[in-house]
């Protein structure tokens, strides 16, 4: 089967019903992209395909032959929102232990920028996360599509700078 | 245990009449369409099935037409239908149902077709189709037929779909007057649904009102009423839409609806809930249309 994932061709012998995931973990060495749930529910397993935000759990690798593939691993060749947001989630504390941030950040890929903050719920619905309660990572994804390049520093920045001064 | 993918055959047409030959000869095969419950039941070791045929490729079940009836192709997933002019003009309770469903990549994946043939007794667009009138297109090898949504279902995820018959599309009439939906469910996205209605009241009511009540005891207006998830498959509230089209009080209506549902306990809620939340949906349709 030929698939082309990141922009790379990848001449691979799978089976057409083995999940979308498991080839992108197993036989690509992709490992960016999470398992959380494998039903659907949590979307740390979402990729792009032909620019469409997909759960890899619930695709078989023989649906994407011939589309383009984009894996977390893959997103800043990809896509120029891809920095703002890892930039974003870092600044506004949007990840936390991490195992959702993949799939957030690639469940945000396909937004346009100056998104309301409607839309960013809109397409981040299908995503859980256990750590920050949402609210930072809408702070996040807002701060990285919102066209002013840079706003005042977040809360948790500053926070952040003065326990770093503290601790010197 | 999730079922081992090496086990899995899937057998690939290249249109839909290789696909409707394929099913003719082997008419075990399981078709598959976006997968969001096809993969969950292999995952989760629910599903028995190990043989299956493409249909995500077949053009031939994509799109949405209406020329003159309403059509829509049964590969069409919920984004396409969301983002659909024509459905937003002529059913807009079926895009509020397909906004509703799981989230945006649940969305970009799932079918129409494949909501109506999986069967749950919790498929968001069910009510829908049932309170519109639906027609479900159905085609073998040996020819095509189409069956109306209130004769689809014979029971708990059965249908009259014969297992060399593939769904190729929804057929959708005109529909005169206001369109309800509402789904409870526990939040607001990714949730299966406890309860769903939909609802359509035409608009020969406004005419009563318009004559002051004077045709009251007549049919003074035409109400359609189905619900999701309170027997083992949708239900048309044919009693309940009779009370209210006869100008007939919302309590009795109420009544009559609680006869005609058969709510289980399960995981999600209890069968009393359910009876009291369809109560006060009808309660809510029919103010919102008023
Ligand atoms: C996380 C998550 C959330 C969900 N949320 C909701 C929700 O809120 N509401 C809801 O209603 N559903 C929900 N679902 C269920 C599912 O997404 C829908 O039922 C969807 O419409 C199924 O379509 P599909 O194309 O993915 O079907 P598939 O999984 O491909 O197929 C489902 C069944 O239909 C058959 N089939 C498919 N297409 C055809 C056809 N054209 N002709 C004949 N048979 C066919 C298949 O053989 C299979 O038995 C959810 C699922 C997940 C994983
Ligand atoms: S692992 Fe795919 S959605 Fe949770
Ligand atoms: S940061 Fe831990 S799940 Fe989201």
């Amino acid at each position: 089967m030929l698939l082309t994932i990141n922009g790379r061709q990848r001449r691979l012998t799978v089976p057409p019903m083995a999940r979308l995931l498991d080839v992108l973990r197993e036989d690509c060495g992709l490992t960016g992209t999470k398992e959380g749930c494998g039903e659907g529910e949590c979307g740390a397993c979402t990729v792009l395909v032909d620019g469409v935000a997909v759960d890899s759990c619930l695709v078989p690798v023989a649906h994407v032959e011939g589309c383009q593939v984009v894996t977390i691993e893959g997103a800043a060749a990809a896509k120029r929102s891809a920095k703002a947001l890892q930039n974003a989630f870092v600044e506004h504390g949007g990840a936390q232990c991490g195992i959702c941030t993949p799939g957030m950040i690639m469940a945000a890929l396909p937004l346009k920028a100056g998104a309301s903050r409607d839309e960013i719920k809109t397409a981040l619905a299908g995503n859980l996360c256990r750590c920050t309660g949402y609210i930072s990572i809408f702070n996040s994804v807002e701060a990285a599509l919102s066209p002013a390049k840079k706003g005042p520093p977040s809360r948790v920045a500053l926070r952040r700078a003065s326990a770093h001064a503290r601790r010197r | 245990m999730p079922v081992d993918a090496r086990t899995l055959t899937l057998q690939r047409p290249r249109n839909l009449k290789a696909a409707l030959a394929m099913l003719a000869k082997e008419p075990t095969l399981t078709p598959i369409a976006g997968c969001t419950d096809v993969l969950v039941g292999l995952h989760f070791g629910t599903s028995d099935t190990r043989q299956f045929i493409d249909l995500w490729s077949l053009d031939e079940l994509r799109g949405i037409t209406s020329k003159p009836i309403l059509r829509i192709g049964a590969l069409t997933t919920y984004t396409e239908i969301i983002a659909s002019p024509l459905v937003q003009k002529r059913v807009p309770m079926l895009v509020a149902a397909a906004r509703e469903i799981g989230g945006a990549q649940i969305q970009n994946r799932g079918t129409l077709g494949g909501n109506i043939a999986n069967a749950s007794p919790a498929g968001d667009t069910l009510p829908v189709l049932a309170a519109a009138g639906a027609l479900i297109v159905l085609r073998s090898a040996s020819g095509e037929r189409r069956v109306s949504f209130a004769r689809f279902y014979t029971g708990y995820r059965t249908s009259v779909r014969q297992p060399d018959e593939l769904i190729t599309a929804i057929e959708i009439p005109a529909i005169d007057g206001r369109q309800w939906w509402r789904k409870v469910g526990t939040r607001r996205a990714q949730a299966i649904s406890k309860i769903m209605m939909a609802g359509v009241r035409s608009p020969a009511d406004h005419l009563r009102q318009g004559y002051g009540g004077q045709e009251a005891g007549r049919h003074s207006c035409k109400v359609r009423i189905a619900i999701g998830s309170v027997a083992p498959t949708v239900v048309l509230a044919e009693a309940a839409a009779a009370v209210l089209s006869q100008g007939g009080a919302i309590g009795d209506a109420q009544a009559a609806l609680r006869k005609e549902i058969a709510p289980i306990d399960d995981l999600r809620s209890t069968g009393d809930y359910r009876q009291q939340v369809a109560a006060n949906l009808l309660a809510a349709f029919w103010k919102d249309t008023e």
